[in-house]
């Protein structure tokens, strides 16, 4: 179970991606996180705080969850239906920097949805992506803007951010997946 | 029931069933009643119908959950709100829906239930949501469907998804259940509604309290673990929530109470009995109302009354409904 990842890694490493945030979108006028649940929304959170610390402006956040426009929703065969825990944006999107945040970016099939249920929220006047970690594989054209670190890896392994609000403590780890679990 | 254990771990169901059952699905294809489901099952409908409620309030109130699946609803009783509520919930998860009213379809032609929905079923649906004035016919058409049923009201039995949404409204103001007094008061003979109230609160833990005219209190209850009383006072004292039965016109023609007026005198809900409940009180009515027969104006109108609340969560929680059955049983894995 190597870790990849620690503590004082990823807090540099989210340090640094806030200061791409502020460099690229050249302040922070009409910026917006939104986190993917469950872990892309402590990230957000996370971000909210050094964007402050860096330029002393406040930014929204809020948190999707991406269930009920999943790809495999309908296509499983039958059986019991994934949990569905609440979306919370409580701002307009229309016409913001709408910055998405979610911890692994895999086959792409999560930020399709997450990108189908922005949209259903309002008109961006553009959308960008945070991912803790880019593991590749990619079965959608999408591509992240600020990546955490780049993990070449196989479909055989899986990767885990763990984090202290979620699960007590911080790192990225990469696991051997077994038997049912590697498709 | 069971406390709130510090890891992770489902716990163990505490009805009469062996298998734990794991908190993230329902066991059955259908909702027939409250008697059917587990403490884990109803919690698990009121939380993700919490998710559910969030959607009424985007720009674009509708998600794509339910693309493709075929959801009738077969209607062979008079209802608007039940009706209008699932059919909104329908559309909101995009499901393609469909609605059969019993005075225009083949049942006045003399068809039985039973050949009705084998036609209905050869047309593929993947739910059925059925209304019908005898009591068990949802269980009938459970066993001979393929396709979820999901009991919409059948007779004087059971109307499952009015007390999940009666229970969502409770939690969504009180946190709990656990531990409420709730007063229900009126006709307590006829009602569905009841039923499936009193099986829910009494499984989540609420201490509940039955009012009505001894003519209206059918025998049975008492075994329930209930309080009876044809003290409206009694009921209402200290109550978190009192829940307004409706006063079944149409099935009063059995003598069970001298007027309309006696009634309100004894048994309605006036301002000045809604002052014995709690201050934070919540007055609920599951509709139609009979204004100034069991509920005064003032009290259905009044800074306490959740009633349009509930209309609106009803929608939540027939979506939540849907959605969880919308995946089909286990053993029916032929995809």
């Amino acid at each position: 179970m190597p870790v990849v990842m620690d503590a004082d890694r990823m807090s540099r490493t989210l340090t640094r991606i806030a200061h791409e945030i502020v460099e690229r979108n050249r302040g922070l006028d009409r910026l917006a996180l939104v986190g993917v649940r469950t872990r892309g929304v402590p990230i957000a959170s996370r971000l909210a705080l050094r964007l402050r610390e860096i330029t002393g402006q406040d930014v929204p956040v809020g948190a999707l969850d991406i269930t009920l426009y999943r790809d495999d929703l309908m296509h499983h065969p039958v059986g019991p239906q994934p949990l569905v825990r609440s979306t919370d944006i409580p701002f307009s999107i229309d016409d913001r920097v709408i910055v998405l945040v979610d911890d692994v970016l895999y086959t792409g099939r999560t930020v399709r949805a997450a990108l189908d249920e922005l949209i259903d929220f309002g008109r961006p006047k553009s959308i960008q992506l945070v991912v803790i970690v880019d593991r590749g594989h990619r079965e959608l054209p999408i591509k992240a803007d600020y990546v955490g670190k780049n993990l070449p890896t196989s479909h055989t392994e899986s990767v885990a951010v763990r984090l202290a609000e979620t699960d007590g403590c911080d790192e990225v780890i990469i696991e051997k997946m077994t038997g049912e679990d590697a498709e | 029931m069971n406390p709130e254990t510090t890891d992770a771990t489902p716990s163990l169901p505490t009805g009469t069933d062996d298998q734990p059952i794991p908190a993230n699905r329902l066991r059955s294809k259908d909702l027939l009643g409250i008697a059917e489901l587990s403490v884990e099952e109803i919690s698990l409908i009121l939380d993700t119908a919490v998710a559910m409620k969030e959607i009424a309030s985007r720009p674009i109130k509708k998600v794509p959950a339910l693309r493709g699946k075929t959801v009738v609803n077969l209607f062979f009783e008079a209802s608007t709100r039940t009706r209008t509520s699932f059919e909104i919930a329908e559309k909101r998860l995009s499901a393609d829906t469909l609605n059969i009213v019993a005075g225009t379809s083949s049942v006045v032609k003399g068809e039985t239930l039973a050949d009705t929905v084998h036609n209905i079923e050869a047309m593929s649906p993947d739910l059925l949501v059925v209304r019908h004035s005898s009591s068990g016919s949802c269980h009938f058409l459970s066993r001979i469907c393929r396709a979820g049923v999901i009991n919409a009201g059948d007779g004087m039995h059971e109307h499952p998804t009015q007390a999940l949404l009666d229970a969502f409204t409770i939690r969504e103001r009180k946190q709990r259940l656990a531990g409420l007094k709730v007063a229900i008061c009126g006709d307590l003979l006829h009602s569905r509604v009841l039923r499936s109230n009193v099986l829910l609160l009494t499984k989540m833990g609420a201490d509940v309290w039955l009012c009505g005219p001894p003519t209206l209190v059918p025998t049975g209850f008492a075994r329930s673990g209930v309080h009876i009383t044809s003290s409206v006072d009694e009921a209402v004292e200290g109550a978190d929530a009192v829940m307004m039965l409706r006063i079944q016109l149409e099935r009063m023609l059995g003598g069970y109470f001298p007027s309309l007026r006696e009634y309100f005198n004894v048994f309605g809900m006036t301002p000045e009995r809604v002052r014995r409940a709690k201050p934070d009180v919540l007055i609920m009515h599951p509709g139609p109302m009979n204004r100034g027969v069991e509920i005064a104006s003032e009290v259905a109108d009044g800074p306490y009354s959740v009633i349009l609340d509930q209309v609106a969560n009803g929608v939540a929680v027939r979506m939540a409904v849907l959605y969880l059955l919308s995946g089909g049983a286990e053993h029916e894995a032929v995809a």
